[in-house]
């Protein structure tokens, strides 16, 4: 065997060892973030580890950008919500405002745990108010998101905003990479008839949000 | 938990309570400012002072298998020594290998020095009343005046402060929410609440101090795992184990971030 | 068991302030617990607060006021050293009664 040989071997081996050491120091590192949270939220059950806990791809990478992703990765993102999109079985965007703004004010469905659990079948609300101003004179309402005050008188009621606010509530992400706003439709939190609701108490003429 | 429909408290407070939040109101002042005015009116008469006189009676009291009081339980400062050691933890404890809360350490107190089996202590901690509500309220009263000191520098602080920050900006679940959802801006509220921006040194200090806070919708005081237990539950996550490393992590980052704050709690909250 | 007050008293020459932060859970009576049941009512319905041998202050209370009462009134006279008594009895019988000295 030359010597040459001889040092390949050696480094490869070193190597090989090397690589068994980091993937074992991933496995057991006890500050690693699934194994926090496999200690920490004990009690969920699989399913709610998967659907409340587990990631999907975009909240990691919004998650590691801390909701700043680079370009490439805000393109990328946005192109991955543009397939998420269902549209209610009618193909009708606005459905009734009445409904929407019911939708809009509750804020109550999907809480788990055994301190203050929604009782079984607790309707699930969009929660609007809690980040948004809509119907006019309703002081009750949150900063976080823009006012949506007269939505509608800015917008009109055509097929082209109904489209518009139908997506945006559907999946934000798909306009803003890493968006704070729920991807209510994507995520399976509202149907795409309660969205279409939800559009109509945004853009129709009638709804207070555009009360003038 | 029910929601109570009767929210507010005090007899002499109630009318003038109404006036400071319709002139708030009328004003365009913030929430936040009515609330500090109708706080000095009450300066007195904060109900979470007969949760802190409970608790330095459970402090005081032999208890348990081993007729022991708490007296010298050690909350990182040594045995017995309370003033200001609240304002220090989150802290990494060698006797027990762990980074402790207020929460957590008493838990080792009351099992240790009172041999109480954890899980009846740790059973319904969260209920309005409980043991460790009272003596965490007690604790943390022994810190007003104290800044707030978590440099987390300590290899398994520095650790677990990693975890903390990273979960708070970690986002999961059917909403998308992290804690970053609603606490990294600066004047922000959901609905008429305001939520502070943590990763502002200065909004962490004026909130965190205040803690553990009497809920005057709760009739109960909160500790700080009691509120990002809450918070936790509205972001729909499931709900996290008693002092289990996601609420002390939370707490590390917080605390970190609100050091050089003067503790003020435990205060009063909505 | 009822947990004590905190009383505190505290004159200015011609005039007593008194405050009082009472420990007691105040129910309704219509409040569920988390599994459903109902909380049975419990709440102070009488209070009476003595300087001496006289009532300053009598109350009848239901169950409209919050849970940990505070209570805060002035009456004329009291002088640095005397005492004040602040009693309460509740709809079941249990009953508190607790001095302090005016400051």
């Amino acid at each position: 065997m030359s010597a040459r040989g001889l040092h390949a071997g050696i480094v490869i081996t070193a190597l090989g060892v090397a690589l068994a050491a980091s993937s074992h120091a991933r496995a057991e590192d006890p500050m690693d973030m699934d194994a926090v949270l496999h200690r920490s939220f004990r009690t969920a059950t699989p399913d709610e580890w998967t659907s409340r806990l587990a990631q999907d791809e975009t909240q990691a990478l919004c998650s590691r950008y801390r909701n700043l992703p680079p370009a490439e990765v805000a393109a990328k993102i946005r192109e991955a919500q543009e397939r998420t999109f269902r549209y209610p079985g009618d193909g009708r965007l606005s459905g009734d405002w009445r409904d929407g703004a019911k939708l809009a004010a509750i804020g109550t469905g999907g809480h788990i745990g055994r301190i203050q659990p929604d009782p079984p079948g607790r309707p699930k609300g969009g929660n609007c108010y809690a980040c948004h101003e809509l119907a006019k004179g309703e002081v009750a309402a949150g900063n976080l998101g823009p006012s949506l005050t007269g939505f509608g008188l800015r917008l009109g009621d055509t097929a082209e905003s109904r489209a518009y606010t139908y997506r945006k509530i559907y999946n934000a992400q798909a306009f803003h990479a890493c968006s704070a706003m729920p991807r209510f439709g994507t995520n399976g939190w509202l149907t795409p008839e309660q969205i279409a609701d939800l559009v109509a108490y945004l853009l129709d003429p009638g709804s207070p949000v555009n009360a003038r | 938990m029910t929601f109570r429909d009767r929210l507010l408290p005090w007899v002499t407070a109630l009318a003038s309570c109404l006036v400071l939040v319709a002139g708030a109101r009328a004003e365009g002042r913030s929430a936040a400012d009515a609330i500090h005015e109708y706080r000095e009116m009450l300066e007195d008469a904060n109900p979470a002072d007969l949760v802190e006189m409970r608790g330095e009676e459970l402090w005081s009291t032999a208890r348990g298998p081993r007729h022991a009081s708490l007296e010298q339980c050690d909350l990182g400062l040594g045995p017995g020594v309370l003033d200001g050691a609240y304002a220090r933890l989150p802290r990494y404890f060698a006797d027990t290998g762990r980074v402790q809360d207020a929460e957590s350490r008493l838990v080792t107190c009351i099992t240790r020095l009172q041999g109480i089996p954890r899980e009846d202590v740790v059973r319904h901690w969260y209920r309005r009343g409980s043991d460790i509500e009272a003596l965490v309220t007690f604790v943390a009263a022994r810190s007003k005046g104290s800044p707030v000191d978590v440099p987390a520098r300590e290899p398994h602080e520095a650790a677990l402060l990693a975890v903390g920050a990273d979960f708070f900006f970690r986002r999961s679940g059917p909403l998308d929410f992290a804690c970053s959802t609603c606490h990294s801006q600066d004047d922000r509220r959901i609905r008429l609440q305001e939520v502070p921006n943590f990763t502002d040194p200065a909004a962490a200090r004026a909130s965190m101090t205040q803690w553990p806070a009497y809920r005057v919708s709760q009739s109960s005081v909160w500790t700080m795992e009691r509120r990002l237990v809450d918070c936790i539950r509205q972001m729909r996550y499931p709900e996290p184990g008693f002092a289990s490393d996601v609420l002390v992590a939370l707490q590390l980052y917080l605390q970190h971030q609100a050091s050089g704050g003067v503790m003020q709690g435990p205060g009063i909250r909505r | 068991m009822a947990y004590p007050m905190k009383i505190r008293a505290n004159s200015d020459g011609t005039e007593t302030e008194v405050k009082i932060l009472m420990s007691h859970p105040m129910e309704t009576g219509r409040r569920k617990d988390e599994d459903g049941n109902p909380v049975p009512a419990h709440f102070i319905r009488n209070i009476t607060v003595t300087h001496g041998d006289v009532v300053v202050l009598s109350a009848q209370w239901g169950p409209a006021i919050s849970a940990n009462p505070f209570l805060s009134f002035r009456f004329r006279g009291g002088v640095p050293g005397e005492m004040v008594k602040v009693a309460w009895r509740d709809n079941l019988g249990d009953t508190k009664s607790q001095e302090a000295m005016i400051a």
